[in-house]
């Protein structure tokens, strides 16, 4: 076998010169409009704050809890599949553990049954976490709103840093969601948690109220229990 | 077929004054529903009628129970058919006293009454004396009232456990004596296809019993149908029962209830659009469930379940033509479609031609990926097998019955649309195990291209001044008062069956959904008891179900 074409590349520095060229050369050029180029400049060296780098590297690798509930799940996959392909924006890598898992989308209604659950799931994400509310059961409980069983929104039960409608939302619309997040966590921001109206408490921490009473029998004082107050729901 | 089946008396039609006959002085009035003649039964003779009806009429299918509440009464209704001609049809209905909703449970006769009445119970609140395992079904355990009955407040605080998954390995929960283990699957679980928590009990690798967990979906369908109006607020709900893109079989079971109700004529033209639509609907569904079933079986998310999802969204843009979108279609209006094929229509029709010429070597792909594999044969082949009998008390229908060789198919048996007018098969295998199940759905797969191949061909040549889309239906539908009628589409999964009391008003008084997904996941227990743990979930992604149908 003969070694030639290689040798010819050793022998001719003109690719690397010309790569050289166009990367140091007069002004920025288009090509490497990028943040990062910006930075570096004509110069190999860059000075960043470690936070600011962090955020950077947490925004281009997203790993998504692999969650699906309602119709929004089906889209939810068509955007991970082909063609639409959510890993082209570094955020595409299903994980089947809460515990290996940076975002949650929450594709689905939530039924008081399953509000206990999603809770527990999101309690064991390490942080920081996002949360992606997916479709408009996830803001307000959508066309199930008026259920007796239905949750009305998420953020009854965990705080969502974005909400994307629709019912269900396209597959782009998603992606468009999921690129405002990492917008967002580039910038280091996300969305405050405050005390939400549905948390897991332990049964024998609540008000002793005509329903605890009844309930005393079953349920042991450990247990943890949501209690849903449909009343004051929006 | 292979299978024997006992020597009933079930193809001979039985007339009404036989049935009178039958159950005799048992009947102590008469309820019609349009679909069927109606019998009312006092609540200790249960179990007696529907003995007789299954054992010498032959009617061996319970369609659904429809439980509800009347101002003075209770009342749960029957809906019987047979596997051989669902078109006939009998109800038994069973009053009930308010301050005694105690009625005999059917599950002696009909085990899919099992869950069938356990959602009676939970949703309405009626007990059944003798049932085996009196449990609530989809609201939580802790959930005080019946939702459906007349006096529930919606208001009220609920409380709803979480009780710790228990570890299986932790001693304390291995019994020592039998050595059996308790292993948790769902509800958040990639295999389990959406929200389903299975309660296994194992033997080393060994399935012992699995109590499948339901309900983590409820999304009050049935309220969500009894608060809108006929003409236009209920269709949109169909399409989020079965959500893998089943949407227009699903609006043609609500289309063909109400319709039936109302009496409403639906044009030549857009029968045929339904039906085309509909089978679009039915091959992005299978797709689908080839695509999981393909990854539950052996983790194969790069080839299969990626063309699959290809071939869905080749589905999804022909329909998002026709429709405007691509999950929710909410494109059936009573009496029709909402609009005529896209325009350019030639560019449609061309369309959708393209992806049918394409379709038989994508099925051919397929078969050599998946059913010709010989690592799919053996993880398939002989496992999770579910006889014809234990399907038929189940209540099975669809895919998964006619993977066991029944041979039911409701666009066949109980026709409508326009499917009489074309040429297809019905499919059928009598393998009984996974892998029959998944090659039902390739089948059907092409057997609705060539429905679609039909449909278009009528379509093309249609005159253009006869393209009748919707018939003239009243703006507000009001159906006479106390109206019952029962019907059943072949949705993706099975029998889609709808039941609508009206009460003379625009909206329905009970509005009751005969899932399929619902029965067929009942059966789960029958196909894998003694198999291996890994069996178990593909028996799960054999049945296909969608968890939205199952818990509606």
């Amino acid at each position: 076998m003969s070694n030639e074409p290689r040798q010819q590349i050793y022998d001719s520095t003109a690719p690397s010169t010309d790569t050289r060229e166009a990367r140091m050369g007069e002004g920025l050029d288009n090509r490497f409009n990028s943040k990062l180029r910006e930075a570096f400049g004509a110069s190999p060296f860059i000075l960043t704050k470690f936070d600011q780098f962090m955020n950077w590297v947490r925004g281009n690798s997203m790993f998504m809890l692999q969650f699906g509930i309602a119709c929004c799940s089906i889209e939810m996959i068509h955007t991970y599949a082909i063609k639409h392909d959510l890993d082209r924006f570094g955020a595409g890598v299903p994980r089947a553990s809460p515990r290996q898992a940076d975002v949650m989308i929450v594709p689905g209604t939530i039924v008081s049954k399953f509000g206990p659950r999603m809770k527990r799931v999101y309690d064991q994400m390490p942080e920081p976490k996002f949360v992606v509310g997916m479709g408009s059961c996830t803001i307000s409980g959508g066309p199930f709103q008026e259920g007796y069983n239905v949750v009305k929104g998420a953020e009854e039960i965990i705080p969502v840093d974005i909400h994307v409608p629709g019912c269900p939302p396209r597959p782009e619309a998603l992606v468009y969601g999921v690129a405002k997040l990492q917008e967002r966590i580039k910038n280091g921001e996300s969305s405050p948690v405050v005390v939400k109206p549905y948390e897991l408490e332990q049964f024998g921490d609540l008000p002793k109220d005509e329903l605890v009473q009844k309930l005393a029998d079953d349920i042991d004082e450990e247990d943890l229990v949501m209690r849903y107050n449909w009343a004051d729901s929006p | 077929m292979s299978t024997e089946i006992e020597p009933r008396p079930q193809d001979v039609d039985v007339t009404e004054d036989e049935l009178e006959a039958l159950i005799g002085d048992r009947a102590i009035g008469r309820d019609d529903h349009l679909n069927a003649p109606g019998f009312v039964i006092n609540p200790d003779d249960v179990q007696d009628v529907l003995f007789d009806l299954r054992d010498e009429a032959g009617f061996d299918h319970l369609s659904c129970l429809t439980a509800q509440q009347y101002q003075d009464r209770y009342e749960s209704i029957y809906h019987l058919k047979k596997y051989v001609d669902p078109t006939q049809e009998v109800s038994i209905v069973v009053p009930t006293t308010l301050d005694q909703p105690v009625s005999q449970s059917a599950e002696p006769v009909f085990r899919t009454a099992d869950w069938h009445e356990r959602e009676a119970f939970d949703l309405v609140g009626i007990d059944y004396e003798g049932h085996p395992d009196p449990r609530r079904i989809l609201l939580p355990e802790t959930w005080q009232g019946h939702p459906l009955s007349n006096d529930y407040d919606q208001t009220k605080p609920q409380l709803v456990t979480l009780s710790e998954h228990e570890n299986p390995i932790q001693p304390d929960h291995v019994d020592s004596e039998s050595d059996t283990m308790f292993l948790n699957v769902g509800p958040h679980h990639p295999a389990t296809h959406g929200v389903l928590h299975i309660k296994a009990v194992l033997d080393g690798e060994t399935v012992l019993d699995v109590d499948p967990d339901v309900g983590y979906l409820h999304r009050c369908e049935e309220q969500m149908c009894q608060q809108g109006t006929y003409r236009h607020q209920i269709m949109p709900y169909p399409d989020r029962w079965d959500y893998v893109s089943s949407g227009l079989l699903n609006e043609w079971a609500y289309a063909r209830t109400a319709e039936d109700l109302a009496d409403i004529e639906v044009p030549e033209y857009a029968q045929v659009i339904r039906t085309m639509g509909a089978e679009l609907c039915r091959i992005a569904s299978h797709m689908l469930a080839l695509g999981t079933f393909a990854l539950d079986v052996y983790g194969d998310f790069t080839a299969v379940f990626q063309y699959a999802f290809r071939d869905r969204e080749v589905v999804q843009d022909i329909l998002e033509d026709l429709t405007g979108q691509r999950l929710m279609f909410n494109y059936f209006r009573l009496g029709g479609v909402a609009w005529d094929l896209p325009e350019p229509r030639e560019e449609f029709i061309a369309q959708t031609r393209d992806f049918l010429d394409e379709l038989p070597a994508k099925v051919d792909e397929y078969n050599d990926l998946i059913t010709s594999n010989e690592i799919f044969q053996i993880r398939c082949v002989d496992t999770g097998i579910l006889e014809p009998e234990v399907a038929k008390e189940y209540g099975c229908t669809g895919p998964v019955a006619r993977g066991s060789g029944v041979d039911i198919d409701l666009r066949r048996d109980d026709p409508y649309g326009y499917y009489e007018n074309l040429e297809w098969d019905v499919v059928t295998e009598d393998g009984c195990d996974n892998y029959s199940r998944v090659l039902v759905r390739m089948q059907e797969v092409e057997e609705s291209a060539k429905i679609i191949e039909q449909c278009l061909d009528l379509l093309e040549e249609w005159p253009e001044d006869e393209r009748e889309v919707q018939a003239n239906v009243p703006r507000t539908l009001k159906p006479d008062a106390d109206t019952e009628v029962y019907r059943a589409v072949e949705g993706a999964k099975g029998e889609l069956g709808i039941y609508i009391r009206s009460d003379g008003t625009d909206k329905p008084g009970r509005f009751k959904i005969r899932s399929p997904c619902f029965h067929n996941l009942s059966a789960l227990e029958q196909m894998v008891q003694g198999e291996y743990i890994p069996d178990l979930i593909a028996s799960l992604g054999s049945l296909d179900i969608v968890l939205g149908e199952v818990d509606r």
